[in-house]
C-alpha cells in the first residue's frame, strides 16, 4: 500500500508542468495552512483560494438592508457570527448595534424559533447566507415558521449555489487547471454534478474531506489526472459524499426555493447563482432583490481577484498594511473562512 | 461557513437528537438525515446534514490504498 509518506514524497518532489488547483471551499482554505499543505508539495504546484466564502461575496447594499431594519423600532436582525463585521457600503452590523441597533447573533437559524415566539411585539428578520450546506436549513425554518403560525419572522436571503459560480471562472479564468471540490456544499448536491463540470472544461474536479490526508490524498489524484492528460470527477470524500447527494435536503430546498440571478461581491451577476423563496412563499421573505444588488468595494480593495484566484492575498497592496482583522477593509478579511483572514492568520506579514 | 463536524447519536426524540461532539452533548435537528442511535452524522448549523458512512481514518487510508491501485493501472 502506498503510505502518506511516499505519497508526499512524490508530490514534494513533483517536477511536472505547473499546476494551478483552486480550492473552492474556505474550510479547505482553512486546512491547508492548518496542516501546512504548501510546505509539504512542490512550488509547482500552486494551490489558489476560490468564492467559497458566502460572507465574503455579500453584496454592500444586502449588508445595508439588513443595517436599515436593525436600527428600526421594534425590528431584530438574527444573524451568524460571521456576518457582523462585513461592510455595507458605511456600516457594519456591529456598528449598527452599537448604534443602538437591535442584533443578535444566533448558532443556528432554527433557534430563531424560540426566539421570535417569545418576543411576539418584535418583528425578527434572518440573515439568510449561505452556500448549499446551509439552504436546507432555511427551508427547514420555513417549514417551522408555518407549522408554528409565526408571523413576526421572515428571511433576507443572499444564498448562493456553487455549480454555476465554477462555471464562471471555468469560462472567464483560464488560469486555473483542476478544482478541489468543496466538501460540505457536496454532501448535499452529490459528486455526479462534478462529472459533468469535468467532462465540459476538461479539467479534474476532485472531491476531497478536510483532514490533511484527505488533501494531499486529494491534490495528489490531481496531480495524477493531469500528468496523465484525465479530466474526471473523483469523490474521495465517500465516508460523507454519495453520487445523489442528500436527497431530502435537495428536496426540501426546492420545495421552498428557486434558481435567481444573484449579485458576487465585486464581481457582479453571476447568471442563476443564486435562490429566492418561490413566489408561494414570498410572505416570509424581508425584502431579498438578489439580483438588483449592488456593492461598493472599498477603494483599493482587490477581493474580486483574490476570490476569482487572480491574485493571492498577499499580493493586495493593502493586506497587512491598511487591511487587517482588526480592521478590515474588505469583507475577504472579516470572515474566518475569507482568504484574506485567512492568510494573514497564518502567514508572517 | 459550511464547517460541519462529525458526532454520534446518543438519543433521538422526535426530530431532534442528542449528540456527542468530542464529549460534549448538542442538540441537533435530525430532519435532513435517516439516522438511527449510534450513527455517526455530519453537523452543520445545529442539523445533522448526513450520516457518515466510513469512519474518517479508515477512509484516508483506502485513499491512499486506491491511490496505488490507480497508479499501478497507469504504468
Ligand atoms: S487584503 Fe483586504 S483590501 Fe486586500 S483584497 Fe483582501 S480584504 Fe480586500
Amino acid at each position: 500500500m502506498k503510505t502518506l509518506e511516499t505519497i508526499k514524497k512524490e508530490l514534494k518532489e513533483y517536477d511536472g508542468k505547473n499546476i494551478r488547483i483552486m480550492e473552492v471551499c474556505g474550510t479547505h482554505t482553512s486546512s491547508i495552512f492548518k496542516n501546512g499543505i504548501r510546505s509539504l508539495i512542490s512550488p509547482r504546484i500552486k494551490l489558489i483560494s476560490g468564492p467559497g466564502c458566502p460572507v465574503c461575496v455579500t453584496a454592500s447594499s444586502y449588508i445595508d438592508r439588513l443595517v436599515e431594519y436593525s436600527l428600526k423600532d421594534n425590528h431584530c436582525v438574527l444573524t451568524f457570527g460571521d456576518m457582523m463585521k462585513v461592510k455595507g457600503s458605511e456600516l457594519t452590523l456591529t456598528e449598527s448595534k452599537a448604534m443602538g441597533g437591535n442584533v443578535k447573533i444566533l448558532y443556528s437559524p432554527l433557534g430563531a424559533v424560540k426566539v421570535s415566539m417569545k418576543n411576539p411585539d418584535t418583528q425578527f428578520v434572518f440573515a439568510a447566507v449561505g452556500f448549499e450546506t446551509t439552504i436546507p436549513i432555511y427551508a427547514l425554518l420555513i417549514e417551522e415558521i408555518i407549522k408554528n403560525n409565526i408571523k413576526n419572522l421572515r428571511i433576507m436571503t443572499s444564498l448562493k449555489t456553487i455549480i454555476p459560480a465554477i462555471s464562471y471562472i471555468c469560462t472567464n479564468e483560464k488560469n486555473i487547471d483542476a478544482f478541489l471540490c468543496p466538501g460540505h456544499v457536496s454532501v448535499i448536491i452529490g459528486s455526479s454534478v462534478y462529472s459533468e463540470m469535468a467532462l465540459k472544461y476538461r479539467k479534474p474536479f476532485v472531491i476531497g474531506g478536510f483532514e490533511g490526508g484527505h488533501i494531499i490524498a486529494a491534490i495528489y489524484e490531481i496531480v495524477r489526472q493531469i500528468s496523465n492528460n484525465e479530466c474526471n470527477m473523483k469523490n474521495m470524500y465517500q465516508s460523507a459524499v454519495t453520487a445523489e447527494g442528500n436527497e431530502k435536503a435537495k428536496a426540501l430546498i426546492d420545495k421552498y426555493f428557486e434558481a435567481a440571478d444573484d449579485y458576487w461581491r465585486g464581481i457582479g451577476i453571476i447568471e442563476g447563482s443564486g435562490l429566492k423563496l418561490r413566489t408561494e412563499y414570498k410572505d416570509f421573505d424581508a425584502g431579498s432583490t438578489s439580483s438588483e444588488d449592488v456593492d461598493v468595494t472599498p477603494a483599493g480593495c482587490k477581493c474580486a481577484d483574490v476570490i476569482l484566484g487572480r491574485i493571492t492575498p498577499q499580493e493586495c497592496p493593502l493586506f497587512g498594511k491598511a487591511c487587517s482583522p482588526l480592521n478590515a477593509v474588505g469583507a475577504c478579511m472579516v470572515s474566518s473562512e475569507g482568504a484574506c483572514g485567512i492568510w494573514y492568520r497564518n502567514c508572517e506579514v | 461557513m459550511c464547517v460541519a463536524v462529525p458526532g454520534k447519536i446518543v438519543e433521538i426524540n422526535g426530530d431532534t437528537a442528542k449528540v456527542d461532539i468530542l464529549g460534549n452533548i448538542y442538540e441537533a435537528n435530525i430532519k435532513l438525515v435517516s439516522a438511527k442511535i449510534g450513527d455517526y452524522v455530519l453537523i452543520h448549523a445545529g442539523c445533522a446534514i448526513e450520516v457518515l458512512k466510513k469512519d474518517m481514518a479508515k477512509e484516508i487510508l483506502s485513499l491512499f490504498n486506491d491511490l496505488e491501485e490507480e497508479q499501478n493501472e497507469d504504468s
